[in-house]
């Protein structure tokens, strides 16, 4: 094996340029000619705009264009487009229009109803503040229950009492009955927080239009340029895809945020055709808390039924989930099928029934974060099993074993729709309550408490489906795309190789992975392998990366180009030895003519394909640069267990973290240090979901924690270092036997930190506190 | 408009700007500079971190007049040609990064500390980390990359 191969700790080939400086974010790139727009955003969460008067804004210094919702409105272009239709009880959702630009009415602090361009950032944004907008106030719907509550404001008028969907899985009679037998029944409700996604890098975008091709390019802070080429020339500008170029550049984080097809930068594109100038737009952090679509916003009520012994018997799950005020590209499906299917977690619980009533409301779009439906989804799982143990009197972690999908019962057909494909609970279990010193913990709960201080542990089992996602089966629920994934592989004369792919690292560190698996499967030098991602000039086709997607949809594709490349080669060296096809091998970057010591290396082969003076040319094209599709069979199901202690101190409310042990199931492992990396950011993210972040609405619409001095993003100082480790059942579905890793911190550690803190209450009468468990909400609950 | 010089990464320059222009705008616009980053409008988040007379300072929060005769560094003029400063080098090692974004201010900011103390315990660390925020890597590896970064400083490595 290379030592740069699978399972290495690779240092990150992209590292360098980020160190130096020498990244190449959107912002950072400057167009000859470049103008800058500024949008001009309602203040208001809910009004119709009675005129736009734009004179004075036009006549002001370098201002080059103004346009508004009513021009956009006149060429006759389309609005942005949902990507996910659910069907509910009654029927398809209610998809409403979403205009890039508003026409009449504005839905949402932030709304977007016309651009400013000119000649410099700054001329804009005085400019944008000159456009004169007369609005007329109208009442807004700003939560789920203000919207839901008879009478409220409607957001749409074609979805009355502002329901998107309503909709179920499993049978509710079925569960019912389950219910009727059980021993004890536990019950919670809880919320889970609305969050903002706050990648560091603002959403930014460039624009520009070529008169003499008639191409247009975007640069545009996107995981997945491909869907946004298709989405926005295809569905919202009528633009043909041969003359729309969109480049991913360096992207400075994601975490879901930069899936969706934004109104900027297709207003941008349409624009730059218009001005035949290039248009740069980047968004202020302000603009960002009010435009980026956030995550999260569920009100759930949830029961499990058990019986004597502590099995569980049924669950019913009843959701609340907030829409926003339009429905963004994946939206719908992640409070139903990222949801509900992930009800049953680890466990083998027979009968299920979620229902799940999407709801309209007057502030910015929810969609996909980190995670997506995942988290939710355990958070109530483990939040309720943690809570029936505490009502049962069984340890935690004993009544998660009782309750297990056993590791011999793969694949694991759950009653809510999805097959398990391999995993081992108990092994995960295990491995991090020993990390945790699970077994100790009565000892230092003692201490804290002769400190005065409150102690509490809580685990969080959890399951997550990734590698998302198989086509057949997503587009049977509504997805109005295939999710498989491309790779293309192309092997240069002098042996060097680069590869495209489809999928988008911002952060992923794919440029080092992927190399690795090429490293090793061609036995070329790691430094010999480029990867390219983010443009679609360059790579064939992509569904980009998001659903810890990228190494089980991603890597298979590459795997699968791999082979193909592999079999041609051998086609070929078996020519230059003149032996049979069957009895070449290859192994190491050689190829071996079997029982001989007849070889040649894998950069002769390559010279051969491409200078094919002695070649099967009859049988056999030139060249070596193969192209795979990978559509999954299945989604994969990495899972886990992520124990989290913490102690409170009952003057202050302060929840401090004093120990977070993980341990997951990955499948294969490419790069562990890579790995690490993902689970301790994506731990943070939770950690900051249960103590500290909350995106607060006021009854108005008006966003109260809308910049970094309101709205808590986790600090160096708010958390501790981490314990992780891994352990390994191959996926059984994929080649390279991986699941994925960039998702499970931010699913696992809400309900392992609430857990914790419950426990740490727990003695002095506190059942139930919401994330985020400031330390004011903390001393609330203690001094209630 | 004003004229403003300073020193930038050891060489002189000079530019027109408005009264209003940043410094860090000053940077990447005029200057090209674009290791040095925004990622918030309240000076919240430290991705724009340069040094200032050798001390660090957040260059959204300057306006560029102010730097008049100043020596300014940023993350380019860290590296000694191809030799990495061992703070770059630190970070690499310990995977201190993974979307790069915030990488340039964490490490600027990250220089400012190891001057001040040579071997920072992790907690010292994390505290003078309250000025940088970042969203990848939960800290956990940015602190490892300090700490070693910073011996690395000590033993004579650079700095």
């Amino acid at each position: 094996m290379p030592k740069d191969g699978i399972g290495a700790s690779v240092k990150r080939k992209e590292d360098y340029r980020f160190i130096t400086g020498q990244g190449a974010y959107t912002d950072d790139i400057d167009r000859p000619g470049q103008t800058h727009a500024v949008f001009v955003r309602s203040p208001h969460a809910h009004a119709r705009i009675a005129s736009v008067d734009t004179g004075a804004a036009a006549a002001m210094p370098g201002v080059v264009k103004i346009l508004t919702g009513a021009d956009y409105a006149a060429d006759g272009l389309g609005g942005l487009p949902c990507g996910w239709q659910v069907t509910g009880k009654d029927g398809p959702m209610v998809e409403p229009a979403h205009p890039p630009l508003a026409v009449d009415r504005v839905r949402h602090v932030g709304d977007q109803l016309a651009v400013v361009i000119a000649n410099s950032a700054a001329e804009a944004r005085d400019a944008a503040e000159a456009v004169a907008v007369e609005y007329e106030p109208l009442a807004a719907a700003a939560s789920i229950e203000a919207a839901l509550s008879p009478g409220a404001p409607q957001v749409h008028d074609e979805a009355p009492g502002n329901l998107c969907y309503d909709w179920e899985i499993g049978d509710r009679a079925d569960v019912d009955a389950a219910f009727a037998g059980a021993h004890h029944v536990t019950r919670i409700e809880l919320v889970n927080n609305r969050l903002v996604p706050n990648a560091m890098e603002p959403r930014a975008a460039v624009a520009e239009y070529d008169r003499a091709t008639r191409e247009y390019t975007l640069y545009t802070t996107s995981q997945n340029p491909h869907v946004i080429r298709l989405l926005m020339g295809a569905f919202v500008l009528q633009l043909p895809e041969h003359r729309l170029r969109v480049v991913a550049p360096d992207v400075g984080g994601g975490f879901g945020s930069k899936i969706f097809h934004y109104a900027e930068e297709a207003i941008l594109t349409w624009a730059a055709g218009k001005v035949a100038r290039p248009i740069k737009w980047t968004a202020e952090r302000a603009e960002s808390f009010v435009t980026d679509a956030h995550g999260r916003d569920h009100v759930t009520v949830a029961e499990l039924a058990l019986d004597a012994d502590g099995k569980f018997l049924g669950l019913k799950v009843d959701t609340r989930a907030n829409m926003g005020a339009y429905l963004s590209t994946f939206a719908p499906c992640v409070p139903t099928y990222l949801y509900a299917t992930l009800l049953a977690g680890q466990y083998t619980t027979p009968k299920i029934w979620c229902g799940v009533q999407a709801v309209f409301t007057h502030t910015v779009p929810v969609d996909a974060y980190r995670g997506a439906g995942r988290p939710e989804a355990t958070f109530v799982v483990e939040r309720i099993v943690e809570t029936a143990a505490h009502e049962m009197g069984i340890d935690p972690a004993e009544l998660r074993r009782r309750n297990f999908v056993p590791a011999d019962a793969f694949p694991y057909q759950t009653p809510v729709a999805l097959v398990y494909d391999s995993g081992d609970y108990e092994g995960t279990l295990a491995a991090a309550l020993a990390s945790a010193d699970y077994d100790g913990f009565g000892a230092r709960r003692a201490e804290s408490e002769a400190r005065g201080r409150l102690r509490g542990i809580g685990l969080s089992a959890y399951i997550e489906a990734c590698g998302i996602a198989p086509s057949a089966v997503v587009g049977s629920l509504g997805a109005r795309a295939g999710l498989y994934e491309c790779g293309e592989v192309r092997v240069h004369p002098t042996g060097s190789v680069t590869f495209f792919t489809g999928t988008h690292s911002h952060g992923q560190g794919h440029e080092t992975t992927f190399a690795q698996i090429i490293a090793e499967r061609l036995g070329v030098d790691i430094d010999a392998v480029e990867v390219v991602h983010g443009d679609t000039a360059k790579i064939p086709f992509g569904m980009g990366t998001y659903g810890s997607r990228s190494l089980a949809v991603g890597g298979s594709a590459l795997a699968r180009a791999l082979d193909k490349v592999e079999t041609k080669a051998k086609r070929i060296a078996a020519h230059l030895m003149e032996a049979s096809e069957a009895d070449i091998e290859f192994a190491d970057g050689q190829f071996t003519v079997a029982g001989t010591d007849r070889s040649v290396g894998f950069g002769d082969v390559a010279l051969t394909a491409y200078v094919p003076h002695n070649y099967p040319i009859e049988e056999l094209e030139p060249g070596l640069d193969e192209t795979a599709y990978y559509d999954p069979a299945n989604f994969t199901f990495p899972a886990g267990c992520h124990v989290c202690e913490v102690e409170v101190d009952p003057e202050t409310g302060a929840v401090e973290i004093v120990n977070f042990a993980a341990s997951d199931d990955f499948g294969n492992v490419i790069n562990p240090m890579i790995v690490e990396g993902q689970v301790h950011g994506g731990i943070v993210q939770g950690v900051g979901q249960a103590l500290l972040e909350g995106c607060v609405y006021d009854d108005e619409g008006q966003l109260a924690t809308g910049s970094y001095m309101d709205y808590t993003m986790p600090r160096a100082d708010d958390v501790p270092s981490f314990t992780v480790s891994t352990r390994t059942t191959p996926c059984p579905h994929n080649p390279l036997g991986v699941k994925g890793c960039g998702e499970a911190g931010a699913i696992a550690a809400p309900a392992a930190v609430m857990n914790a803190v419950h426990d740490a209450l727990g003695s002095r009468g506190v059942s139930r506190i919401d994330m985020p468990a400031t330390p004011a909400r903390v001393w609330q609950a203690l001094n209630a | 408009m004003p004229t403003v010089n300073m020193n930038v990464n050891g060489e002189a320059v000079s530019g027109e700007v408005e009264a209003r222009t940043l410094l860090v705008q000053f940077l990447r616009e005029k200057l090209r500079l674009t290791g040095t980053h925004v990622g918030c409008d309240t000076s919240q988040c430290g991705a724009c971190v340069v040094h200032v007379d050798g001390v660090s300072a957040k260059s959204c929060t300057m306006l560029a007049v102010q730097c008049e005769g100043a020596d300014v560094t940023t993350i380019e003029g860290l590296a000694d040609g191809d030799a990495l400063h061992p703070m770059q080098e630190a970070f690499r090692d310990n995977h201190g990064l993974q979307c790069g974004f915030c990488t340039p201010g964490m490490i600027m900011s990250a220089l400012d500390l190891a001057r001040r103390n040579s071997a920072p315990s992790e907690q010292e660390v994390r505290e003078w980390l309250e000025g940088n925020i970042c969203r990848c890597t939960g800290y956990h590896n940015i602190v490892k990359s300090i700490m070693a970064g910073a011996r690395a400083m000590a033993a004579g490595q650079g700095g």
